[in-house]
């Protein structure tokens, strides 16, 4: 077997996330969390041809905010795939994204205090 | 009765600008002890699933020589959201409490809250795999004993002994298909977690 052969066995399981991304790294949770929301830019509407995938998640979150994993789930991708999509996209300046609360403040009295009263008045 | 928990309205797909920051806590549990329920009674947008592709050790058995000792497999979860105020919204995740998707644990614990564990009463032993995960995260939890109409109702103490828990950690009885007895469990979790503040 050759060199070149035995790249090409081991990649043979990830054939269809790499055609839909381009080729590109899946890019890990710390740089699009599953909770970083994410909506269309001025230029989304106007942008040039993208990939149907790609399509699809603009024409997703046009109508206002939606979490990355929320993506996954009405588009069907794995939150992988999703994650390269958005990563293109944000680069190409067609969606903005809002990243979660960061991880020193989940402990964070007031945000706690937040939670809880805001998980009161909607079960109340 | 019947359908307390179903019946629900459904919120509005998107959220609106006002939203600036988000929050996540997991609902964690072994196979079938009622994640899914849990999340579906007080989600605000029907409940959702997704895949994530993970890399997981080959176990052995069928390794042939040659072969990459790592192999990448998708892992389901479900999820629900609510929104909390005019800035603050709530992820909640089922998170599949096995051993082997410790990837995913490790992507999901990452600024989670805490995390909401659900054990079975008659299948307390299937809990510790999970427990175990949770205490290598380094997750505030609070645990919410499955108790069914007709269910034998079980002294929280019990659970709390039988699972070695600190004396601190919430044990609450919880029907998952109802949406109010679902939201108090997931109260009691955020009370523990903001009296830790103290």
């Amino acid at each position: 077997m050759t060199t070149e052969d035995a790249d090409f066995e081991l990649r043979g399981e990830l054939v269809r996330p790499y055609v839909i991304t381009n080729g590109r790294e899946l890019p890990s949770e710390r740089e699009f969390s599953v909770t970083t929301l994410v909506t269309v830019t001025d230029e989304a509407p106007n942008s040039r041809v993208l990939s149907p995938e790609s399509r699809s998640i603009l024409d997703l979150c046009s109508g206002g905010y939606l979490s990355v994993v929320e993506i996954a789930g009405h588009t069907g991708l794995p939150l992988g795939i999703v994650r390269a999509l958005l990563a293109e996209l944000a680069e190409n300046k067609l969606i903005w994204t809002r990243a979660p609360v960061p991880s020193a403040e989940s402990a964070d009295k007031q945000l706690l205090k937040e939670v809880l009263h805001g998980l009161r008045r909607r079960f109340a | 009765m019947a359908s307390a928990g179903v019946l629900h309205e459904r919120g509005p797909m998107h959220l609106g600008s006002s939203v600036q920051s988000t929050v996540k806590i997991l609902v964690v549990g072994h196979f079938g002890v009622g994640k899914t329920t849990f999340v579906g009674s007080i989600s605000e947008i029907e409940p959702l699933r997704t895949e994530e592709l993970i890399t997981e050790a080959s176990t052995g058995v069928d390794d042939l020589a040659g072969t990459p000792d790592k192999t990448t497999t998708t892992v389901a979860m479900d999820f629900g959201r609510l929104t909390l105020s005019e800035t603050l919204v709530l992820y909640l995740f089922g998170t599949p409490g096995q051993q082997r998707f410790q990837q995913l644990w490790e992507d999901l614990s990452i600024g989670a809250l805490g995390a909401l564990l659900l054990v079975d009463p008659e299948r307390l032993g299937e809990s510790f795999p999970v427990l175990d995960l949770v205490e290598q995260y380094g997750l505030p939890c609070a645990v919410g004993v499955n108790h069914f109409d007709g269910s034998p109702s079980y002294a929280m103490d019990e659970v709390r002994e039988a699972l070695n828990l600190p004396h601190d950690t919430p044990v609450v009885p919880c029907d998952v298909r109802d949406r109010k007895s679902a939201a108090d469990t997931l109260i009691t979790l955020v009370e523990y977690l903001h009296s830790r503040t103290d």
